[in-house]
């Protein structure tokens, strides 16, 4: 087990050459039969196995990761943490989110940068600033540390936004949380793995599931076949993200989901130059700066349906374009890379949390653009659901039965863009 | 200082251009790279590193550049983190060091390096938890970043274009020439891109050469993206986008460096790019150069060097055995140790020796020197192949990863796929190029067997760099390896491996080869992070080239009497369109001006422009039956020359817009949709037809070619009797909902009796061009009515105080026709439509629907915020959002619109709206308070 | 940029077309015949395979018309387009 992490351990570590540190996570054989099994080794699958161990005392369990660890949406999202969400279902569950992250580095042993700068979406006509103050109003209700701004509120954040004369879409004023930031997102992939690791759960990586052992009675999950052989479990939560139709299809029955690339764009290393988040849903972009320097830029996701994780041109301009109408300086601040993950969306752009129809398998999926900020609260109410077999109470609105009692949680019209 | 300029050499003789790099003043020749002329001027330091703040200097040439980073320029024009190897020499350019202070001779920063073992790979992970990260990262912010963003908008231009072509050929280097000569020689179109200003080969009439533009992506499709550096007056950077049937990559190769000891010395350079700087620019980066080599390949520099006259001290060959080449270089004279290998730099600041041990001895000698060349093979450029989906495989002839299954139609040649010999470069390049002419597959020449050094892992403490840039050494992927960061892609994340500028061109293969090693296993298994785009980095104005900025970004939509709405000294807002929103008197305020145009409406007459309202016909024999399969209503049953109110829902039953139907014929329906809506409501009816409800029917968008004037209020009739009008306008003959076609002054009209304002109201449209002649008419024939023009805000006012409704602010996504007050006619009505299913499901009845009502705050003075929310909700707060207000100018009071839950039973009782921490008692009312009954309407 | 061979008129640039999202959805007929279940099943529960999917595109700065597409969500590539009213057999 590795020793705690500290300026202490980090002295320690530099009097013996840095070659006395411990694994992070050991990479045992995977067993021939688990308690629990989670599929998907990102941030909700760590998350969770971490909460099923210590929270629930279940340690006979594992992670199945096809790839490497955090290689899927965790790692290539735009980092973007809050809360900002409307209707009060989302409200409790985001909030609660925010709050697990503020006490992460600490519950985890594992600094994950969570940088809360605030996060400042402009708006850009009078129709917007109304619609601005219902979100406000309406997340300020469900305890939500939202407030609106001012022009020069939103100048005095960030000066280098186009209040110029030549602004297609001028900024009349903005909504802030100020709770709101960025976290280093591997950090929270490799700060879980290792929590999880230290209370007993086996990091499997490099193991694709390829098929769903059922009961021929009773229909329950039994294992999961994999390409590192068969491995029983009495029970299986799936955490795949864009893939989980494909687990769907593998147990035999469809999910209401659809994936799709979702973009990122990460600029050359710069001097700090922009200290919020910021963003606008009409221009379809925002844009942070990262500890490195570089901006982080996302915008919308690309028009069609598509498991290849690479962005598509068209796509990119559009960002571009908007980034630098948003931003007019940044025209010459030239793009370092730009990649794309597989993102799931619901009609309602809400996930799908909970009981799925096949025994003992579990759901959490649907995260659409806004998963890694529903990690740790993800992790634990999904360890709840799949250690009790009930749906935790901050999840229930989120079931797969919404769709046919047409419940649904529509934070599409919410929101208006990813992140 | 001990770079200089060859005497002998034809740049000497170059036009010199005077330039500044950290504020002293410079000369060099035209042609020269800001590289070259750095190096020349004897420049050895030119920055500093990322993490370490250690002084760096050029390493390389090209692309391939870690260190040389530099701010171009100032104010508006400056780029951050310029590659002084890809910088071309201007006169007055003006470059200064990045992340350096206060200077890069002498920069605080620099501290880090001698704390460098409590900052090893992922110290922060580890540390800063308590009590908070806040406390530290303002400090980690301002210390990391490299160059400054400008701050102010970019004053230069960018320009985009799309290009076509059979063949596209990436590099002009002897492989590039030799495909697109061959592909030319096939007849088929053939274009070149090649990153450097010169391509040294013939003109070919189907050959175009684009220089000075680099391939930065490759998509889905074989599209290739390229950048070209223009720097004209008008246009910085052209963005290209270029679709070939086939395409070659002969982006050469980079060269990677050694694994010793300080081998970020300024003064230890690549081999491959000392030989450049000597043969291109005639520039020698030092006078005692040291070689270190691991195969055949460095020998040439050291020869070239020799020849051009510098004093090659050795050539350091770690093979036990140097090959044949070593005699060449023996019979200059040049010292050859053979089986020896550099441990590390000497020099605090620059070069100026090297320690060497020999592998059988374990013994040490020191070499006096001032630059040390190093040459540890070359890895193919398989960037853009790894792009086009293409997979690589790990090639133990070369040490490197070379292209391996094409996905694309997309071919490597040349050194891009591990040929190194010139000759068979040009086979390599004919080949590709024949197969890309015809499809034909010819004989390529194999990967030459090079007798290589094993590579030797450098020992812990050694400060081996594998990236540069980023601080990253060999001890960090030891320490990775350890913690069990195993992947690569794990490897790179933890310690920033392969992060730079440079995306680890110069890194990446030299790290998976050491992870390799630690690991015990094969490169290949290991295999290499993902190589994404761009190839190099690219401005984001340069991508966004192909869009238009400013007031261009979404083009403004303005309706065809714009001009003579500025005479009438309207104010406008964006709307979609954009429409006057009032016409102030004086210095009336918005809120003054609308106040006083809602009541000339309601007492005379007003005149709105409603051309931005859709307009979609529908004609053909099943035109009443497709209408009765989209609308919640059943159109067909509409009377000829009537008109009527109309509901359009989705699937899920919910509102996606209201509008009037109008029966223009037996066959023939005009639709008309919000301003907002428009052009989705028209998609929706065709999507449908095309692909639902193939019925015989046909659809049309027609907003834009109708001007629509609304002459509304009391005396709108008389305005229209004046107005030289050829339809019966009395009440018997033309009532309300009715829709006549006639001429007013001469000019052929459809003119509408619906209402939006609640006032006797006649809607004429015409064709677009008569938009301001009828405006003018109109008003000409209402001076004596007191007609005004109205706009937005007034109508606004008006439709409130009726408790009209507009589809997407007082409803929301899940607003159904019941919850507005139009549940009535669905259980009723028999056919098939849209969004019925949902309608009749348990959902659609469920008591506490948010229902539209409407709002009196109890002091009438009040005008409740659009957004506030009604409190008081059991158990989450909100009951409800206020989505309309304004002060009714006819009751001189607050109104307002609410979605409430349950609202319709709660008439007459009072809530609590509730806005930013303001709270306001109001009463719960129909919506519609003004003429109820609708007699103004019908008057 | 996908190039997408519209029936009509050739390959076109993708910014010319609108996706239009899986195709071949049957809508129930008469939809009050079906249950809740099958409701939401048409609304919601649709294809995503990694490979090929049937889909809908229109032309819409080109021909404005709509048609289908078999196209590769792993990789792009599309297999074959064909009109609205048709459904050849694929592999064909």
């Amino acid at each position: 087990m590795s020793r705690n992490y500290s300026a202490l351990a980090l002295l320690r570590g530099a009097l013996g050459g840095n070659r006395n540190w411990d694994q992070a996570w050991r990479s045992p054989e995977p067993r021939a039969h688990y308690d629990a099994v989670i599929v998907g080794g990102g941030g909700h699958g760590l998350a969770t196995a971490y909460h099923l161990a210590k929270t629930h005392g279940m340690t006979n369990v594992a992670v199945l990761e096809k790839g490497w660890i955090g290689g899927g949406n965790t790692g290539r999202n735009t980092t973007i943490v809050r809360s900002d969400y409307y209707y009060p279902q989302s409200a409790a569950f985001f909030n609660h989110s925010v709050s697990l992250y503020e006490k992460l580095s600490r519950e985890l042993n594992f600094n994950i940068m969570f940088s809360q700068r605030g996060m400042l979406t402009v708006a850009h006509s009078r129709g917007e600033v109304d619609f601005q103050r219902r979100l406000v109003n309406g997340m300020a209700l469900n305890g939500i540390d939202m407030e609106m701004v001012t022009p020069d509120q939103a100048r005095k954040l960030c000066p280098i936004m186009n209040f110029g004369p030549e602004a297609r879409y001028p900024i009349l004023g903005g909504m802030l949380q100020r709770r709101a930031g960025t976290v280093r997102h591997d950090a929270v992939v490799w700060g879980y793995a290792r929590a999880a690791d230290r209370v007993g759960v086996d990091i499997i990586q490099n193991c694709g599931v390829t098929g769903i052992d059922r009961d021929p009675a009773s229909g329950a999950v039994t294992g999961v076949q994999t390409t590192r052989g068969a491995i029983g479990c009495g029970k299986l939560g799936v955490a795949v993200a864009g893939h989980s139709t494909m687990l769907a299809d593998m147990a035999g029955f469809r999910l209401p989901l659809r994936s799709y690339a979702l973009q990122a764009f990460v600029s050359e290393p710069l001097k700090p130059v922009l200290d919020v988040v910021a963003s606008s849903a009409l221009l379809g972009v925002y844009v942070s700066q990262s500890d490195k320097g570089g901006l982080v830029i996302g915008g919308n996701a690309d028009a069609y349906a598509s498991y290849a994780q690479r962005g598509n041109i068209p796509t990119a301009e559009a960002v571009s374009a908007a980034l630098v109408e948003f931003i007019p300086s940044f025209s010459r601040v030239k793009m370092l890379r730009q990649w794309a993950g597989i993102v799931d969306y619901a009609h309602d752009s809400s996930p799908v949390l909970g009981l799925s129809p096949v025994p003992g398998l579990y759901l959490n999926c649907g995260w659409g653009g806004g998963g890694f900020k529903a990690i740790p609260a993800g992790g634990e109410t999904f360890a709840h659901t799949i250690a009790t077999g009930t749906p935790h109470p901050l999840i229930t609105a989120f079931s797969l039965d919404r769709f046919r009692d047409l419940a649904l949680v529509d934070e599409a019209a919410a929101a208006g863009i990813e992140h | 200082m001990s770079g200089f300029r060859l005497k002998d050499h034809p740049r000497a003789a170059a036009a010199e251009i005077g330039f500044r790099f950290n504020g002293s003043d410079y000369r060099g020749r035209a042609g020269d790279t800001l590289a070259a002329a750095l190096i020349a001027n004897g420049v050895v330091v030119v920055g500093r590193s990322f993490k370490y703040h250690r002084p760096r200097g050029i390493i390389g040439s090209g692309f391939a550049e870690t260190n040389a980073l530099v701010q171009l320029g100032t104010g508006a024009h400056t780029v951050p983190n310029a590659v002084a190897t890809r910088v071309p020499l201007r006169e007055g350019l003006a470059a200064s060091s990045v992340n350096c202070w206060p200077s890069v001779g002498f920069d605080l920063g620099g501290l880090n390096d001698r704390f460098s073992r409590l900052l090893s790979a992922g110290f922060y992970y580890k540390t800063f938890i308590w009590p908070s990260w806040h406390l530290f990262e303002p400090i980690i912010r301002r210390l990391a970043g490299l160059g400054r963003a400008p701050t102010l908008p970019d004053p230069d231009r960018y320009a985009a274009r799309s290009h076509a072509c059979d063949v596209l050929v990436i590099g002009g280097g002897p492989a590039g020439m030799a495909a697109a000569r061959a592909a030319a020689g096939g007849g088929v179109q053939v274009t070149l891109v090649e990153a450097d200003d010169h391509v040294a080969m013939e003109p070919l009439p189907n050959l175009r050469i684009l220089t000075r533009t680099t391939a930065s992506g490759y998509h889905d499709h074989n599209l290739v993206t390229a950048v070209e550096e223009i720097d004209g007056p008008v246009v910085r950077q052209r963005f290209w986008k270029i679709r070939a049937k086939r395409v070659l990559i002969a982006g050469g190769a980079f060269e990677r460096p050694l694994l010793f000891g300080c081998n970020d010395r300024p003064g230890v350079m690549l081999a491959g790019s000392i030989l450049h700087y000597l043969e291109r620019h005639g520039v020698a980066a030092g006078r005692r150069p040291l070689f270190a080599v691991v195969d055949d390949q460095g020998y040439d520099v050291a020869i070239a060097a020799r020849r051009a006259g510098l004093d090659v001290v050795g050539i350091v060959d770690a093979r036990p055995e140097p090959g044949p080449i070593a005699a060449a270089a023996d019979a200059l004279g040049i010292a050859i140790y053979p089986n020896h290998s550099v441990t590390r730099a000497i020099g605090r600041k620059v070069v100026s020796g090297a320690e060497l041990i020999d592998q059988a001895t374990g013994q040490r000698i020191r070499i006096v020197c001032d630059l040390i060349g190093m040459s540890g093979g070359w890895s193919p450029a398989v960037q853009l192949f790894t792009q086009s989906g293409g997979t690589l495989r790990f090639e133990d002839r070369i040490g490197a990863f070379v292209p391996d299954r094409s996905v694309q139609n997309a071919r490597s040649c040349g050194a891009a796929r591990g040929i190194f010999d010139h000759a068979d470069c040009i086979a390599d390049g004919a080949a590709a190029g024949h197969w890309a002419a015809t499809g034909e597959d010819r004989e390529v020449p194999e990967i030459a067997a090079a007798v290589r050094a094993p590579l030797h892992l450098p020992p812990p403490g050694a400060k081996a760099f594998v990236d540069m840039q980023t601080d990253v050494t060999v001890d960090d992927l030891r320490q990775a390896t350890d913690e069990n960061y195993r992947s690569v892609e794990h490897v790179k994340r933890y310690t920033v491996w392969g992060m730079g500028t440079d995306q680890g061109k110069l890194g990446a293969v030299n790290g998976v080869a050491v992870l390799a090693a630690l690991q015990g296993l094969a490169p290949g298994a290991l295999g290499t992070t993902k190589f994404r785009p761009p190839f190099a980095p690219v401005a984001f104005g340069a991508v966004a080239a192909d869009r238009l900025l400013g007031p261009f970004f979404h083009p403004w939509k303005h309706l065809p009497a714009h001009h003579w709405h500025v005479a009438q000294n309207a104010v406008f807002e964006d709307y979609g369109w954009l429409r006057p929103s009032h016409y102030p008197e004086g210095d009336e305020t918005m809120a003054e001006a609308a106040h006083r145009e809602a009541l000339a409406v309601r007492g005379r007459v007003g005149l709105f422009d409603s051309s931005s309202l859709g307009s979609i016909e529908i004609r053909g024999r099943d035109a009443g039956r497709f209408l009765d399969l989209m609308s919640v209503g059943s159109p067909s049953t509409i009377k000829l020359g009537a008109v009527r109110y109309n509901l359009l829902c989705n699937e899920l039953g919910t509102l996606m817009d209201d509008g009037v139907i109008a029966r223009l014929g037996e066959d023939h329906f005009l639709m008309t949709a919000s301003t907002s809506h428009a052009e989705r409501v028209y998609r929706w009816l065709d999507e449908w037809h095309q692909c639902e409800w193939p019925l015989a029917l046909s659809i049309a968008e027609q907003t834009a070619r109708w001007a629509v004037l609304t002459v509304a209020g009391p005396r709108a009739r008389i305005v229209l009797e004046n107005a030289d009008c050829d339809v019966d306008l009395s009440r018997e003959a033309f009532p309300h909902n009715q829709i006549r076609s006639g001429r007013i002054a001469g000019v052929v009209a459809r003119i509408q009796r619906v209402s939006f304002t609640g006032e006797l109201s006649f809607e004429i449209a015409v064709a677009a061009d008569y938009a301001e002649s009828l405006a003018t008419h109109l008003m000409t024939c209402g001076a004596a009515e007191g007609i005004i023009p109205f706009g937005l805000e007034a109508l606004d006012l008006l439709r409130l105080e009726k408790g009209y409704i507009h589809i997407g602010s007082d409803t929301d996504s899940r607003t159904q026709p019941a919850d507005i007050g139009w549940g009535k006619g669905i259980a009723r009505k028999a056919g098939d439509f849209l969004g019925k299913r949902s309608l009749l499901h348990p959902s659609a009845s469920a008591p506490g629907r948010a229902q539209l009502v409407g709002l009196q705050p109890v002091d009438p003075a009040v005008v409740l915020p659009i957004g506030a929310h009604i409190i008081g909700g059991d158990p989450h707060p909100s009951r409800g959002i206020v989505t309309s207000s304004g002060f009714s100018p006819m009751l001189e009071r607050g109104l307002s619109l609410a979605l409430l839950d349950g609202g319709r039973a709660l008439m007459g009782s009072v809530v609590t709206a509730w806005s930013e921490g303001r709270s306001w008692p109001a009463t719960v009312a129909d919506p519609g308070v003004y003429d109820p009954r609708g007699e103004r309407l019908n008057g | 940029m996908l190039s997408v061979p519209c029936p009509y008129c050739g390959p076109r640039d993708e910014t010319e077309f609108v996706n239009g999202g899986e195709g071949h959805v049957d809508r129930p007929v008469p939809p009050e015949a079906v249950g809740d279940a099958d409701w939401a099943a048409y609304l919601f529960f649709h294809d995503n395979p990694k490979g090929h999917l049937r889909e809908r595109w229109l032309h819409a700065f080109g021909c404005r018309r709509w048609f289908h597409a078999i196209r590769s969500t792993a990789d792009h590539a599309i297999a074959l387009t064909y009109p609205i009213d048709a459904k050849p057999d694929f592999p064909a």
